[in-house]
């Protein structure tokens, strides 16, 4: 789409673009260059030198068990996050969508945890589980089971899932509860005259309705798995036990910072940008879909 | 058939009732973490290391919180807080800025490289700060911004999403506007403050609020560039309030820090609930 009318010269309009410009090239296009270029070399120990090995630092992170099991991790860390913050958000809209009155007071409520950082939901989180004083570990103690992230990978990763699920719901809800409004009452009330009882007219009707919001979601909420709960797992396992939780931009950070790994990282880093660009190619696909629909 | 009508689309009755009850039930499970989280900023630590922690606030508010605010485990709560408000205004009001005056230029001028430029924006969307941090950490240093203002907002500050945004509402100025200024000789920056800005409140204020929680909320890049305590934002503190050996962590101190963290940001959204949905639904399309 372009403006029928629009103003003379050259030079304003650089002047406006350029502060934009400006900021990405010096914050994000020189970055990503670097981490494209040196991922190409392994820096020696002392950092004075760093020598030429092409596709090595990649062909290395493939053969690697701990980059492999990494991607594993990643795949159940994000399919868990997004099935365990959708599937109870759309539980809540479709309650809340059957209400007349009060849906907003409850919309009110169920908000909150949006604004809540992922690393603040972390230390909530990691309290009530914690090994020594936690609320939840000490009864589930109480009921004879030993309840310890610390050292057992599988409760690590139910933890820093349920953490970063945590704040999605409130997310979720509004897009399901907004789709949910949408939804023609007069396709429902039909439905039900036919006789079509409430599971039936969701299963039928709402949930194919809902289908155009619920592969956004699914979309955003990978996304958001992949890349925002590093401050969820870097407050509750530090990627522990065993690297268990160790995402993939966990470990960038991990590999890049304490492990001063550079190449490594850069490494990670650039196939971390091929997943984000195809990550967005699917959302935008999605979206010309929609436009046009 | 009176089966079947009473739970056409609403429901009435018993089944309104039990609608009530998971919704509370969902509700309280929802809130839950936060309740417990503010009830043990209530209480001594005595109480806490000796679970069961109990389940109703205690008589320790104002010790907790005075003792978070002024005093803390590396610096004051307080200047965190400080830190974090700098930094989330910061970032808000830049990207907003930076967005609108480059919008402007995309939509109203044809110059050179214009849709080199549009592309090359569009690009960013596809960079968080997570994927490229050490080579972004690398300049951010030879600049010598660590532990500055500048260098906690200025590389979160260029945003594809919000000159998208933007650049859409433009859009949807009527023509006859900005001819009606060139008729007049309006000069564009004329059109862009008279016209332009007053038009784009509600978008900017829904940004506003969009913005506000994703820049206090951030903990990766100010975690990797605020190696002094001065300078650490609220949101990344939290974390290095916790003793590294095998101590207790000071629990009232470090969950009141939490209730604190998360008060500003929930006030935004809440106070501000219909330009954060918005906002919120507007960013994401």
């Amino acid at each position: 789409m372009e403006k029928r009318v629009t103003f003379r010269g050259w030079m304003l309009p650089l002047l406006l673009i350029a502060p934009q410009v400006v900021v990405s090239v010096v914050f994000f296009f020189y970055p990503a260059g670097q981490a494209i270029w040196q991922s190409l070399f392994i820096p020696d120990p002392f950092g004075l030198s760093s020598q030429f090995v092409g596709l090595g630092n990649f062909e290395f992170l493939l053969s690697d068990p701990f980059y492999r099991a990494s991607f594993v991790t990643t795949a159940v860390f994000s399919i868990l996050v997004t099935l365990c913050s959708m599937i109870p958000a759309l539980f809540l809209a479709v309650i809340a969508d059957r209400l007349i009155k009060g849906s907003g007071v409850y919309r009110t409520m169920l908000i909150w945890p949006y604004a809540v950082a992922p690393a603040v939901a972390g230390v909530l989180w990691l309290f009530m589980f914690n090994t020594r004083v936690g609320v939840i570990s000490w009864y589930l103690g109480q009921l004879g089971y030993d309840w310890n992230h610390v050292l057992n990978g599988g409760e690590a990763m139910g933890l820093v899932v349920v953490a970063s699920a945590w704040g999605r719901i409130s997310y979720n809800f509004l897009f399901f509860f907004a789709a949910l409004q949408a939804v023609p009452r007069s396709v429902i009330e039909a439905a039900a005259i036919d006789g079509a009882r409430f599971w039936r007219r969701f299963f039928t009707i709402v949930l194919p309705l809902l289908s155009p919001t619920t592969f956004f979601l699914l979309v955003v909420n990978i996304v958001y798995a992949f890349f925002e709960t590093f401050g969820v797992i870097h407050t509750i396992t530090a990627g522990g036990p065993q690297q268990s939780t160790t995402i993939l931009v966990y470990k960038v950070f991990s590999d890049g910072f304490v492990g001063q790994d550079l190449g490594s990282s850069s490494a990670q880093s650039v196939i971390l940008l091929v997943v984000v660009g195809l990550l967005t190619v699917i959302q935008f696909k999605y979206l010309e879909k929609r436009v046009h629909y | 058939m009176a089966r079947e009508t009473h739970g056409m689309v609403e429901k009435r009755g018993a089944g309104l009732w039990l609608t009530h009850v998971f919704m509370i039930l969902g509700v309280l499970v929802i809130f839950f973490p936060i309740w417990l989280a503010f009830v043990a900023s209530t209480v001594t630590q005595q109480e806490i290391i000796r679970p069961p922690m109990p389940i109703w606030p205690g008589d320790q508010f104002l010790v907790n919180y005075k003792n978070a605010l002024f005093s803390g485990v590396n610096v004051p709560v307080a200047t965190m807080l400080f830190n974090s408000l700098v930094m989330a205004i910061g970032i808000a009001v830049g990207k907003i800025i930076i967005s609108l005056l480059s919008a402007f230029a995309i939509v109203y001028f044809k110059f050179p490289f214009r849709t080199a430029f549009f592309w090359m924006i569009f690009l960013t969307l596809m960079l968080p700060v997570e994927v490229r941090i050490v080579p972004t950490f690398e300049v951010v240093a030879g600049f010598g911004m660590l532990n500055s203002y500048s260098g906690l907002i200025l590389p979160l500050i260029a945003s594809a999403t919000a000159t998208f945004l933007f650049r859409q509402f433009f859009l949807t100025i009527p023509d006859e506007l900005a001819e009606a200024a060139r008729v007049d000789g309006a000069k564009p920056m004329r059109f862009f403050w008279d016209i332009v800005v007053p038009m784009s409140r509600t978008n900017i204020a829904a940004l506003f609020v969009i913005l506000f929680i994703y820049g206090w909320n951030q903990y990766l890049w100010p975690l990797l560039i605020t190696t002094d305590p001065e300078m650490n934002t609220i949101v990344m503190g939290i974390k290095q309030m916790f003793p590294s050996g095998d101590d207790f962590a000071h629990w009232p101190t470090i969950l009141a820090t939490s209730i604190l963290a998360m008060i500003p940001p929930v006030i935004v959204v809440i106070s501000m609930q219909r330009l954060f949905i918005r906002g919120l639904v507007d960013s994401e399309k």
